[in-house]
C-alpha cells in the first residue's frame, strides 16, 4: 500500500479551502499550516500563464525528515505516510531544516507538526478533510498500488509533475498540469 | 490570493522569489514535549447540528460537529444540498471562526456623552437598550410618521426587521444588494425574458458546452455551486470565454481570455451580436418562435462590426469573430454568466440586456447548458394581521426617476435624510440590520453626512464593523451558528428547503435577530404579528403545512420536494409565454421605448484615466466576503489584508517595490485612511489597478482587521448612476500613488 495525492492544476483555484479544512479538522492554532498554497505566474501581459498549487508534505519514499531524526520521532508510518510523534520529538528542527519543501512547522508548544494525510480518517474509509472539502474537487487521494484508486485514475492519462525531483526525495504529490 | 506560506515562496517570473523565514526552533528550547493542543477528534464523538451558511449569501446547507465541550469543531457540507454538494467553500469552512472571534459584540451598547463632551458606548442591559430604541420608534412615529423610519437590512436577520418595520408603519428600507450590486442585472433579464436569474443563479454550467464569463470571476468569487460546476464544465471540456482587463483565476482556466480594455464591454457585446446575426449563426426556430424585434436588431447593430468593436475594446476582429463562432458552436448549451456584482459605468442596465440579448440570439434561456427554469418551495407565512398601509414608500424618494427599480436604492434613502436634499419625504432615524455601511457604500461623504443628519441610529451586528461607530445603540447579535432563523426556499433545479438551528447556545449576551425584533414589536404593541414565544414554533409550524416537520428536519438539514412548474427546459418547439410585455424575448425592450430609454444598447464611451491616474478595478477573494470576514480568525489567517495590484511597467514608472506601502488618492483628492502594499504583477493592465474589497476596517475594535490593507470604497467618490433602476456604477474613479504618508505634512504632532 502507497498512499498519495494528485492535484489537478488546471481546476485549482487557489482558494485556500484546503487550508482551512485541514486546520479545523486537525486543531492547528491559528498562524499555523499543514498545508498551503503556491501561486505561479509566467509570461508578460498578455500573454501569460497562471498556476494554483495546493502543497504540503509530499510523505516522500526517500525522506530526510525521517533520516535526520535524532529521536525517531519523525517515522514512516502505514501505507508510507511520514508522521511524527509529538512526545518523542525533542523540537531540535533539523527535519525542518532538511525538508525541500518547506512542510513542517514548529507547533507553539514545541514539537514539530505536519500534514498526517489525515490518517486518522484514511483508517476509518474516509478522505482526508481537505480532499473531502476541496469544492473544485481537484485533489484525489488514494493508494498507489491499487490501479482503480482515485489517484492512481487521476495521474493515468495525464501530464504530471512533482516538485524539486533533483532532491532526490521521491515526493508522492503529483501536480496534474 | 496570499497564504502566509505564499508570501514567503511566492515565486513570480522575472523575480526572484524574497525568502524571508519566519520559522524557527520551538520557541520553548529543547527537551521532550507533552502536546497539550487536543488532536483531531473522531467525528462519531461529535454531534451534527444542521444550519445554512451565512458568511456569504449563497447560504450552503452544511452541519456544525460540536464536542463533549460544547464546542463547534468544524462545519462540512450536507451532501445532499444542491448549493454545496457537501463541500464548502474556505468561507463557509471557516465560518467557525465568527463565533470564536474574541473581538465579537458582546452586550448592548449605548453611546453616552463624558462630562467633557466627549462620547463614548456604555454597556448596557437589554431592557434598557431596547426600551430607548422603542421609545425612540414610538417618538419618530408620532411626530413625523412612522414612514420617517428607515431600514437598511441585509442578510437573514433583515428579514426579520423588515417584518419589524412593515407592522410599525414603514416601507421605507433599502438594501445594498440591489443598488450596490445586483440590480442592474435584475432589471436587464426581467425586460428581456420576464424573469430574474435569481441566487443561485439559473445558469446551467453543470451541463453547459461554453461558459462566457464577462467581468465575473469564478474562482475568486467562491459562490459554491458555480465554482463546482465550473470545475466540472473544465473536467468535461467545456469552452471557456473569460473577458476580463484582469488576468483572473478564471482567465487562467479559459480558452479564451480577452483582455479588454476597461468600460468598453458593450461594445464587444454588441460585434458579437453583428457576428452572430449578419453570418446567420444565431438559433433561427427560436428566435423566430420566442422572440420579438430581432429586425429592429438587425437594423442597429449593422455597423457594430468586429472592426468597429477592436478600435474601442482592443479585442482583435478576429478573435471576436472566432470566440462568437465558438459560442454558436456549443448553441443552445451556452452560459453567457449574468454576473453578480454589475454596478460598473452606469449604463449597467444595458449590458445585461446585451448579456441576455446574446442569451437569446443562441437560444439558450431554458435550454439544457444554458438556462434552467428554476423553482423553488413557497413556504407559508406564519399568520399575523395585516400590515398597515405606509403613507408613502422608498419609491417615493424615486420621484419618478429610476422607473424599474424594484427595491429600495440606498444612496436614495441616504439623500432621503439630509434634509438640503430637500426630499418631499424625509428619513429621521435608522435600523441598520447586518450591513456594514461605510464599506460597502460608495460615496462615504454622503454617507457621512447622512449619519450626522438623522437623529437617531441603531445598529445591530456580530462584530464591531465601522457602521457600529455611527450607532446610538448597538445589538449584539448571535452568529448564524448560534440562532433558528427563517427557512432557506432558494429555487434551484429541485425545489428545496433547509433548516438553520442553533448549534450552541449564543455566546456572551448576544442575542438572535428575530428575538430582538420581537422585543422591539412586543415594546410598540405589536404582539399580534409576533405570535409565538420562540421562532422554532413558527419554523415548526411552516414545516408541518408543507407536510416535514422541525424533527425531521433537524435530522436531515435540508428536504427536497418535486417540481410543479413542469420540465426544467424547453422542449422542441414548445409553446411558451414569457411574462414580457410582448410575451416574448424582448431583443427590443418596449418597456424601455416607453419610458425613453434605449429599446437596445448601444455602447457609450467613458472617460479615461487622466496622466497618472489610474482605473480602480475591484472584486473579490475567495476566502473573504464584503467586509465582514476580515477580522475571522480562520479567514484572517488566509488573507489577512488586501494589496493594490500593479503592471511592472507602472511600477518601473513610479518605482515601486513589491511590498511597499502607498497611500491612494483618487480624482476627487479622496485619500486612503491606511495605506496598502503595492503587489507588482503582470495579471493587471498597466491602465488599472486592482485591490480586494473589503479591507481598511477603521474600528479599533477589530483586533486583526484595524488597518489592515486600504479601502477600496473610501476611493468610490465618482457615482455612474444607471437612470434605470438607481444602481451606482463604481468603476468610473482612478487613483494615484502617494508614497510618503500625507498625514506627516503640515500635522501638528501633539508632544
Amino acid at each position: 500500500m502507497r498512499y498519495a495525492m494528485a492535484i489537478d492544476t488546471k481546476k485549482c483555484v487557489g482558494c485556500g479551502d484546503c487550508v482551512v479544512a485541514c486546520q479545523t479538522e486537525n486543531n492547528v492554532p491559528h498562524g499555523y499550516c499543514r498545508d498551503w498554497i503556491v501561486e505561479r505566474v509566467d509570461g508578460t501581459y498578455p500573454s501569460l500563464s497562471l498556476e494554483f498549487r495546493s502543497e504540503r508534505c509530499n510523505h516522500c519514499d526517500n525522506s530526510p525528515c525521517v533520516r535526520c531524526c535524532p529521536t525517531g520521532a519523525s517515522h514512516i508510518g502505514q501505507g508510507g505516510v511520514v508522521l511524527v510523534k509529538h512526545n518523542k520529538c525533542i523540537g531540535c528542527g533539523a527535519c525542518i531544516q532538511s525538508c525541500p519543501y518547506d512542510a513542517r512547522y514548529s507547533h507553539p508548544e514545541g514539537y514539530v507538526d505536519k500534514c498526517t494525510f489525515c490518517l486518522h480518517r484514511v483508517q476509518k474509509g474516509q478522505l482526508p478533510a481537505c480532499v473531502d472539502v476541496c469544492p473544485t474537487k481537484c485533489l484525489y487521494f488514494g493508494d498507489l498500488d491499487d490501479p482503480n484508486s482515485d489517484v492512481s485514475l487521476a495521474i493515468k492519462d495525464r501530464k504530471w509533475k512533482v516538485l524539486a525531483p533533483e532532491a532526490g526525495t521521491k515526493p508522492q504529490l503529483f501536480f496534474l498540469t | 490570493m496570499k497564504t502566509r506560506r505564499d508570501f514567503i515562496k511566492i515565486s513570480t517570473a522575472g523575480a526572484g522569489a524574497a525568502a524571508i523565514s519566519v520559522k524557527a526552533f520551538g520557541s520553548k528550547g529543547f527537551g521532550f514535549f507533552e502536546p497539550k493542543t487536543e488532536g483531531p477528534v473522531s467525528d462519531e464523538d461529535l454531534t451534527p447540528y444542521p444550519t445554512y451558511c451565512e458568511v456569504c449569501f449563497w447560504k450552503c446547507a452544511a452541519w456544525a460537529y460540536v464536542d463533549k465541550n460544547g464546542k463547534i469543531r468544524k462545519v462540512l457540507g450536507n451532501k445532499n444540498d444542491p448549493h454545496c454538494n457537501g463541500r464548502l467553500c474556505p468561507r463557509g469552512t471557516g465560518g467557525v471562526g465568527m463565533v470564536y472571534d474574541e473581538d465579537r459584540l458582546k452586550t448592548p451598547l449605548i453611546r453616552d456623552t463624558r462630562k467633557d463632551g466627549s462620547q463614548y458606548f456604555r454597556e448596557a442591559s437589554w431592557d434598557e437598550a431596547l426600551d430607548l430604541v422603542a421609545a425612540k420608534m414610538k417618538e419618530v412615529k408620532e411626530k413625523h410618521g412612522p414612514e420617517a423610519f428607515g431600514l437598511f437590512n441585509h442578510g437573514t436577520p433583515g428579514g426579520q426587521f423588515h417584518h419589524l418595520l412593515r407592522a410599525y408603519g414603514s416601507e421605507s428600507n433599502a438594501e445594498p444588494a440591489f443598488a450596490n450590486c445586483r440590480g442592474p442585472r435584475s432589471s436587464a433579464y426581467f425586460s428581456t425574458f420576464g424573469a430574474y436569474v435569481g441566487s443561485p443563479e439559473c445558469t446551467d454550467i453543470r451541463d453547459t458546452k461554453c461558459l462566457v464569463l464577462i467581468g465575473s470571476h469564478l474562482g475568486e468569487n467562491m459562490h459554491n455551486s458555480q465554482v463546482q460546476e465550473m470545475s466540472d464544465a473544465i473536467d468535461k471540456g467545456a469552452t471557456i470565454i473569460t473577458v476580463d482587463p484582469r488576468f483572473s483565476t478564471a482567465a487562467a482556466h479559459s480558452s479564451h481570455w480577452l483582455p479588454i480594455k476597461p468600460a468598453t464591454d458593450i461594445a464587444l457585446l454588441m460585434a458579437w451580436i453583428h457576428v452572430l446575426v449578419y453570418e446567420g449563426l444565431y438559433d433561427k426556430d427560436y428566435v423566430e418562435q420566442y422572440t420579438f424585434g430581432l429586425d429592429y436588431l438587425k437594423d442597429h447593430v449593422k455597423h457594430m462590426t468586429p472592426e468597429w468593436a477592436y478600435g474601442i475594446t482592443t479585442i482583435e476582429p478576429e478573435e471576436i469573430r472566432k470566440t462568437a463562432r465558438a459560442m454558436a458552436g456549443a448553441a443552445p448549451a451556452v452560459v453567457i454568466h449574468p454576473g453578480r456584482h454589475v454596478v460598473w459605468y452606469g449604463d449597467d442596465t444595458q449590458r445585461g440586456r446585451a448579456m441576455a440579448i446574446l442569451t437569446a440570439l443562441l437560444g439558450s434561456w431554458g435550454k439544457r447548458g444554458g438556462f434552467y427554469f428554476p423553482e423553488g418551495v413557497s413556504v407559508p407565512h406564519y399568520p399575523h394581521p395585516h400590515f398597515p398601509e405606509p403613507k408613502w414608500t422608498w419609491k417615493d424618494w424615486n420621484d419618478g426617476k429610476y422607473p424599474l427599480a424594484t427595491m429600495g436604492i440606498t444612496t436614495e434613502l441616504l439623500k432621503a435624510s439630509i434634509p438640503r436634499y430637500n426630499y418631499k419625504h424625509q428619513v429621521k432615524a435608522w435600523l441598520v440590520a447586518g450591513t456594514n455601511l461605510p464599506l460597502s457604500m460608495p460615496d462615504k461623504p454622503l454617507f457621512k453626512e447622512a449619519a450626522d443628519a438623522v437623529e437617531f441610529i441603531a445598529v445591530m451586528d456580530t462584530m464591531p464593523m465601522d457602521i457600529t461607530g455611527y450607532a446610538d445603540v448597538v445589538f449584539p447579535e448571535a452568529t448564524y451558528l448560534e440562532r433558528y432563523d427563517v427557512l432557506r426556499a432558494s429555487p434551484n433545479r429541485e425545489p428545496n428547503i433547509a433548516l438553520r438551528m442553533p448549534a450552541i447556545e449564543p455566546k456572551y449576551d448576544s442575542k438572535p435577530g428575530w428575538w430582538i425584533a420581537k422585543q422591539l414589536g412586543e415594546r410598540l404593541g405589536l404582539h399580534e404579528f409576533f405570535n409565538y414565544n420562540d421562532y422554532a414554533e413558527v419554523i415548526d409550524w411552516q414545516l408541518k403545512q408543507l407536510g416535514t416537520s422541525l424533527e425531521e428536519m433537524k435530522k436531515v438539514g435540508i428536504k427536497k420536494f418535486p417540481r410543479k412548474s413542469g420540465p426544467l427546459y424547453l422542449g422542441e418547439g414548445e409553446a411558451f409565454d414569457f411574462n414580457t410585455t410582448t410575451g416574448k424575448i424582448e431583443l427590443y425592450s418596449v418597456d424601455f421605448a416607453d419610458y425613453g430609454f434605449d429599446a437596445i444598447p448601444n455602447y457609450t464611451k467613458h472617460p479615461e484615466p487622466p496622466q497618472d491616474f489610474y482605473r480602480l478595478i475591484y472584486g473579490r477573494a475567495p476566502m473573504h466576503t464584503f467586509s465582514r470576514t476580515s477580522n475571522n480568525p480562520n479567514l484572517s489567517d488566509l488573507m489577512s489584508e488586501n494589496s493594490v495590484w500593479v503592471n511592472p511597467k507602472v511600477a518601473d514608472l513610479w518605482e515601486l517595490k513589491n511590498g511597499q506601502e502607498v497611500w491612494l488618492k483618487n480624482q476627487d483628492g479622496a485619500i486612503t485612511s491606511f495605506p496598502v502594499k503595492v503587489r507588482i504583477t503582470e495579471r493587471i493592465r498597466w491602465d488599472s489597478v486592482y485591490m480586494v474589497h473589503g479591507f481598511g476596517h477603521k474600528n479599533k475594535k477589530l483586533s486583526r482587521a484595524f488597518g489592515k490593507g486600504a479601502s477600496d470604497t473610501e476611493m468610490v467618490t465618482n457615482v455612474l448612476v444607471d437612470p434605470i433602476m438607481g444602481g451606482t456604477g463604481m468603476r468610473g474613479n482612478f487613483i494615484t500613488f502617494l508614497k510618503e504618508n500625507p498625514e506627516v505634512e503640515g500635522k501638528e504632532v501633539k508632544a
